[in-house]
């Protein structure tokens, strides 16, 4: 039996609307093994962050279970939550929104010790921030300076660093690497990386750009409309893609070299509404293969080969 | 390792610095610096028990010497002397009664924009409640019901001003509270008191304290208004809107009874409202260069 950090089961989030209910998390599986690093990837507006958050209990989930440590933590008070949150992180996509303008550096980065009354000297709290400084690669000479005066490389680092203070052991990185350069992306994902293999943690790793998360993932989700369509080992998954929306998402990422020709595979229509989903698969009215039944009944999420979860009526076809 | 110190540009001092590149500002900054010293040694200026209340029926009535700077009144005290000693009531009703609103009010928005839904609803509603009195008809009736004494008169206009205090700061907390570093204060472990008190209002402080000087304007122009229709301050104790009215009668043939006090009501409100605008300014980041 391997080392499950975290499972989730059945996972929704509803948000009332004024149009109806936004199925934004719609029954989502999965189970986490400790030090390794999921993938989550989809289009906008799909649910990605929403789970993380759910998860997180950031957003309170409308129903499901969140196990933690073999704790579902969707159950416990909020005082427990508030002691449990120092376990679980989360970095943030936008660094120069996810740090507040107004305070220092340090006291971003020790904040998490203000709140958890963990060091009783300012010294002792002092150096811990620069120790996690150092950890992230941040020069000890920008402790007093505010987020303004930073790049967002040197914010997300700040990020990086206020998430690892309490030394958690899950992380959810929320498109850690979207709003920067590429350049910096590099340098943020290696950072994390390196991160990962010193101190053992675990990452679910959110983001839309499949050459990211292929660098990065063991195991990736694929999400569609808050429900997953596709779960496998990242090789496999990028080697034999079996859903008809993993096989598009696939096809568009470019590959770096002139003479490669490939065949893209363009999706018709726009992503269905989330407001009242009508039933049968999500995917379907932009499906190339969808047939009268997809329309009618909701695919379950069904082990087509060992680990490879595929939610499709017609999985053993493809 | 050799650390190199790094000056800490604070916040604060970004804002003084552009503050002070703003004349109109400055001009009110220096007015109201003048009038916070004369009111703090108004005694040493003129003695409280000889001049300001003391009755000299042989001086009354005089125009402005060098003895008498502004003239003497209808019971022949000194109009300075007066003046320097009312300003030390302005000055301290407007500066207690904002504190109380701002206290209260600035709380009731915080939580209301923070909270929102029936929370928001009740909290604000209340306040349109009393937006929809007039807020001198409002501190009459408190003062009315209350009686009439300083104390009374600052809680008055404190009630008066809480729902604009209510209305800016649940503006302001609204717009800060979907940021993403409230989020990350709460996943760090955060209780709604603490995001928002340290994270939240200190980024809302902008709008605050612009309205913050502008009600003390407002504050004592009610002061004066209140002490005006006699339910303010009671004579003989010196106050810039008594001084106005009981000058009145005297208008046509000694004019300065009510211009002297007049004029400092309106300097000093010029003075704030100067000093509020260029803080709007200097704490509007759009501008910062």
């Amino acid at each position: 039996m391997s080392d499950i950090l975290l499972e989730v089961r059945d996972l929704k989030k509803y948000f009332q609307t004024p149009a109806g209910t936004l199925h934004a998390v719609d029954g989502l599986s999965f189970k986490l093994e400790r030090g390794k690093t999921l993938g989550v990837v989809g289009e906008s507006g799909c649910g990605k962050s929403t789970t993380g958050r759910a998860i997180l209990r950031l957003h309170e989930p409308t129903s499901g279970e969140v196990i933690f440590e073999g704790r579902d933590i969707t159950k416990i008070s909020a005082k427990e939550m508030q002691k449990l949150r120092s376990e679980m992180q989360i970095i943030f996509q936008d660094p120069f929104a996810s740090l507040n303008p107004r305070k220092s550096v340090s006291e971003i980065i020790g904040e998490p010790f203000r709140l958890h009354k963990v060091y009783k000297t300012k010294a002792e709290k002092n150096r811990r921030v620069l120790e996690l400084m150092e950890l992230v690669g941040l020069s000890e000479r920008l402790v007093n300076t505010y987020p303004h005066e930073l790049d967002g490389g040197r914010r997300q680092r700040i990020g990086i660093a206020r998430a690892l203070a309490m030394n958690p052991k899950f992380i959810v990185c929320d498109e850690p690497v979207s709003a920067l350069d590429v350049s910096i992306q590099a340098q943020i994902l290696n950072l994390l990386k390196d991160l990962q293999k010193e101190l053992g943690l675990t990452y679910m790793f959110i983001t839309h750009d499949l050459s990211v998360v292929n660098y990065f993932s063991d195991e990736i989700v694929v999400m569609y409309l808050g429900q997953v369509v596709e779960h496998a080992e990242s090789e496999a998954l990028f080697a034999h893609p079996t859903h008809p929306y993993t096989k598009a998402l696939l096809s568009a990422i470019p590959v770096p070299s002139l003479g490669a020709k490939k065949e893209r595979i363009l999706l018709k229509g726009e992503i269905t509404s989330p407001i009242n989903p009508k039933p049968g698969c999500r995917f379907a009215p932009r499906c190339e293969y969808a047939k009268e039944c997809c329309f009618e009944q909701s695919p379950e999420l069904k082990e087509t080969v060992q680990g490879h979860h595929v939610a499709c009526h017609f999985s053993n076809v493809f | 390792m050799k650390t190199e110190k790094v000056k800490k540009r604070s916040m604060a001092g970004d804002i003084w610095r552009r503050l002070l590149r703003n004349k109109m500002a400055v001009v009110g900054l220096v007015i109201l610096f003048l009038l916070v010293i004369s009111a703090i040694f108004a005694d040493v200026i003129a003695d409280y028990d000889s001049k300001v209340v003391a009755q000299n029926v042989v001086e009354r009535l005089q125009g402005p010497s060098a003895e008498h700077w502004f003239g003497t009144d209808e019971f022949g005290r000194d109009i300075f002397a007066r003046i320097i000693h009312g300003g030390r009531v302005s000055l301290v009703v407007g500066l207690v009664s904002i504190s109380v609103s701002l206290v209260v009010g600035g709380c009731l928005g915080a939580f209301a924009g923070f909270y929102g839904g029936k929370v928001d609803n009740i909290i604000m509603r209340i306040m349109d409640i009393f937006l929809a009195i007039p807020s001198i008809l409002l501190a009459i009736t408190i003062v009315a019901a209350l009686g009439t004494n300083l104390i009374n008169v600052m809680i008055a206009i404190g009630i008066s001003y809480i729902p604009t205090f209510a209305r800016i700061v649940r503006a302001a907390v609204m717009g800060v509270k979907d940021q993403e570093f409230v989020e990350s204060a709460r996943a760090i472990g955060a209780s709604n008191a603490t995001i928002i008190f340290r994270e939240v209002i200190p980024n809302c402080m902008a709008p605050i304290i612009v309205q913050a000087t502008l009600s003390v304007a407002g504050a004592i122009l009610s002061t004066a208004s209140l002490s005006f229709i006699g339910l303010g301050v009671q004579p003989p104790s010196p106050e810039w809107g008594a001084m106005l009215s009981s000058g009145r009668n005297f208008l046509r043939d000694a004019m300065h009874l009510t211009l002297f006090p007049g004029l400092a009501i309106v300097i000093t409100i010029l003075a704030l409202n100067l000093l509020g605008d260029g803080l709007r300014d200097a704490l509007d980041p759009r501008l910062k260069q």
